[in-house]
């Protein structure tokens, strides 16, 4: 029906753009260069020779938050860290996705103590959390897959409320609720 | 970047046939003299002294001569992880700097002092965690200090084994990140592809990767599987020419010279002075390994030499360290062929858990073994300090036990913690460019520095 | 030439006499145990004599014994390269007046480990060029090696009270 029938065989495909958008989004996602503990070596182990990680297009890691979509939280987060963590997210451009890598970043594993953040969902809304201690590095892979998959189903509407951009009437942008 | 007058081949061959002759000469050392000069000439500023004396500076210059204070980190893609430097900058040049640490701090400390002997184990491999093995060393032989307990040959053998593999494996990481740092990115694929192979063994043994808790006070957690000493055979055949491919690409390499090469000096009397350690103290010609000086695990019955380089730059501390791989190797070799049969571990009941067999049958057996994991045991009352040479330098553990079966206090000497001291000295006056090479060859493992 | 126990026993307490409230001997370390104001002549002395030179400080770490007089104690490891031989030094600090001179004209290497302690445990080192912490953030309230203070500060979420725990946990918001 429709387009596919008048094109024939002219050599083009037809698709929703928020498919299209996704499916860019996820095959050209770059990671933020940040490691913090154990899982940071094993997250570059991932990279390495032997798990590669470029055959799902993460092999460009951005040490600028400003050009990163994603952050992997790789070890254990401390309170000193905690802010720096916070303002790194902050920093990253929309659309942003967390990874918390490891127990450490999910729960505080076994550091159940005064210095840890107890889950560094405490400080910035993750995405995909990945088990392990720390998480072999098809673990990590396995959650990065996951990650896409649910990239590849978000839809192009604004992630959340308090970002929107928001029009008036006239189509005017107005301020954005929630920007600082 | 000033070459040195010495070329690179004579200072090759001269680190790779230092220690020849077996013996450490006493004059080696620095004289308690020279120590003291030392110490009155260098500081280690902290980040609030820097920026003090930079606003001081910056209140009596012109306008033309000002300087700047530089933030590097924690979000840095060359600091190894989460290291704050504050830096004064003159253009292009330190004017001094000081590490900022503690974002990494886990209170693991203070965590172990709540666990008994045992549970308390796993904390040990998260510090450092790029020598997990001969941190579970280092604990389980200060526990063993404690409780006075001896230890099987087989276990012996198998510690130092393992400790050595384990030093190839940091080296590797070390390798591999100084060269990526240094934009030398296939330097860093290579090192990780054997990295690969050793992570292999690890978990042949120890059932993870990289938090193998496999050494433990008493011994061994279980027995080697049965395919260990081929796989390990395996390595220990390739790895030597692997190393000759790293040599080639980086050691007679211009721009890994450039780079290198009279960067970051430190000389015998001040790393001595700032208590460095390790590859870092040795590169600048003092022979201490505590291998060789204070051995543990009867590393005294092992044929291997104490390398020491003369100039203690960056080029230096990079030939020490592959110069170490390949000792590391001849040790790990000499391990392998005499591995001894025998148990594992202790036969102290009350620290060591009886076999599985020995509980169905035997009444004392199933008590041990209840009172050992629900109790743990308790070594008497007292204090051991052990110090064990780790991928960095001397990693050493301080338990106080206060005669329950919790641990009352450890503290861990973490090397990269007293190593990062040296790097505000080393650093003055040179280019910003180099302090990348400087921190790099450095090695600190950030865990361990926060711990 | 390797020294042994004895003979650097002999040397401290011939040297020193009364200032070495104990000299032990535990599983083949030497320990000594001072007041904190010998602490600079007895480490001066072990460092410069020609026939002990230890060159080497190896830590400095505190140790908090609550209940006990003095509460804490700091401990330095010191090891002669020359003569591979350690000694430890215990230094006895009372709670009321935790001042210990400091050791960083003497070696450098002491700057971070006197700062961990103060932070740890909050033992004042005399002469110290910048007392301030150095693992926890500079905000920190208290001393979190001490055995008065806690190890937790969270709830720990099990089965049966996780949703309790949950409904409090503060989740981060985009």
């Amino acid at each position: 029906m429709g387009l596919e029938e008048k094109a024939g065989n002219l050599g083009f495909v037809t698709t929703t753009l928020e498919a299209a958008v996704n499916w860019g989004r996820t095959n050209a996602m770059w990671p933020l260069t940040f490691g913090l503990a154990c899982c940071a070596i094993e997250m570059m182990a991932a990279q390495a020779s032997d798990f590669d990680l470029s055959r799902f297009g993460m092999e460009v890691n951005r040490p600028s938050p400003r050009q990163a979509d994603l952050m992997i939280v790789a070890g254990r987060v401390s309170r000193k860290m905690a802010p720096v963590v916070r303002q790194l997210y902050d920093q990253m451009s929309d659309p942003k996705w967390v990874i918390a890598m490891g127990d450490c970043a999910s729960s505080a594993g076994v550091f159940n103590n005064y210095a840890v953040v107890q889950g560094v969902d405490e400080i910035v809304p993750v995405d995909v959390y990945v088990a392990g201690c720390p998480p072999r590095p098809e673990s990590l892979i396995h959650g990065i897959i996951m990650l896409h998959e649910k990239v590849k189903r978000e839809k192009l509407a604004p992630r959340s409320k308090a970002n929107a951009i928001r029009f008036d009437e006239s189509g005017r942008q107005v301020d954005r609720i929630g920007s600082r | 970047m000033a070459v040195a007058e010495k070329g690179v081949a004579e200072r090759r061959t001269a680190i790779f046939n230092s220690g020849k002759n077996g013996h450490v000469s006493p004059g080696a050392f620095p004289t308690p003299q020279q120590v003291a000069q030392a110490a009155r000439e260098i500081t280690v500023p902290s980040p609030r002294q820097v920026i003090a004396a930079n606003a001081e500076r910056m209140k009596n210059s012109s306008e033309f001569e000002q300087s700047m204070v530089l933030n590097m980190g924690p979000q840095h893609p060359s600091t190894h992880g989460v290291l704050r430097l504050v830096v004064e900058l003159e253009g292009e040049e330190v004017v001094q700097l000081a590490p900022d640490i503690g974002f990494l701090h886990t209170g693991i400390e203070k965590n172990m002092e709540a666990k008994t002997y045992q549970q308390a184990l796993v904390m040990t491999e998260r510090t450092d965690y790029l020598g997990p093995m001969i941190n579970n060393l280092v604990y389980a032989l200060a526990v063993e200090k404690l409780l006075d307990c001896p230890i099987p040959p087989r276990a012996q053998v198998g510690r130092v084994l393992l400790s050595e593999l384990t030093r190839m494996n940091s080296y590797l990481v070390w390798l591999g990140t100084h060269a990526l740092d240094l934009a030398a990115m296939s330097v860093f694929l290579y090192c990780f592809r054997e990295r690969e192979m050793l992570l292999d063994i690890f978990e042949l043994v120890s059932g993870a990767r990289m938090h193998t808790s496999y050494i433990r006070p008493g011994g061994l957690a279980w027995d080697f599987p049965k395919e260990f000493k081929e796989t390990v055979q395996l390595f220990l055949n390739i790895f030597p020419s692997r190393i000759d491919e790293y040599e080639a690409l980086l050691t007679d390499n211009p721009i890994w010279k450039e780079r290198t090469v009279g960067v970051g000096k430190l000389n015998a009397v001040d790393a001595i002075a700032l208590g460095a350690s390790g590859a870092n103290l040795r590169a600048t010609g003092v022979p201490y390994d505590v291998r060789k000086l204070f051995p543990y695990s009867g590393y005294e019955n092992y044929d291997f030499r104490l390398i020491t380089g003369t100039e203690g730059d960056t080029y230096e501390r990079y030939l020490v360290r592959i110069a170490e791989m390949r000792e590391s190797v001849k040790i790990a070799q000499q391990a392998l062929d005499n591995l001894p049969d025998g148990p594992y571990a202790t036969s102290d009941r009350k620290i060591w858990p009886p076999p599985k067999e020995e509980i169905t049958y035997s009444m004392e057996s199933l008590i041990h073994h209840f009172k050992l994991w629900t109790e743990g045991f308790k070594p008497p009352k007292g204090d051991a300090y052990v110090g064990v040479e780790s991928g960095r330098g001397e990693l050493g553990c301080y338990i106080v036990s206060d005669g329950s079966n919790k641990p009352y206090r450890v503290h861990f000497r973490g090397p990269s913690f007293i190593n990062l001291q040296a790097l505000p000295h080393m650093a003055k006056g040179q280019v910003i460019g180099d302090l990348i090479a400087m921190l790099a060859s450095l090695d600190p493992v950030l865990g361990e520095v926060d711990r | 030439m390797a020294l042994d126990n004895e003979t650097v026993k002999a040397r401290v307490q011939g040297q020193f006499g009364a200032a070495v409230l104990e000299a032990s001997e535990y599983r083949g370390d030497l320990a000594f145990r001072i007041q904190p104001d010998d602490l600079l002549p007895i480490v001066l002395f072990l460092r410069d004599s020609a026939d002990l030179q230890y060159i080497w400080l190896a830590s400095i770490t505190g140790v908090d014994y609550l209940g006990r007089d003095p509460r804490f104690e700091v401990v330095y490891h010191l090891r002669s390269l020359a003569n591979q031989h350690m000694v430890v030094l215990k230094v006895g600090v009372p709670e009321a007046h935790p001042h210990v001179p400091s050791i960083v004209p003497l070696w450098p290497t002491a700057t971070y480990q006197e700062r961990e302690a103060w932070d740890m445990f909050g033992i004042v080192f005399d002469g110290h060029p910048d007392l301030q912490r150095i693992l926890l953030p500079e905000d920190w309230d208290g001393h979190v090696q001490r055995k008065d203070e806690p190890l937790v500060y969270e709830e720990v979420a099990f089965s049966f009270n996780h949703d309790d725990v949950d409904a409090q946990k503060p989740y981060a918001k985009e």
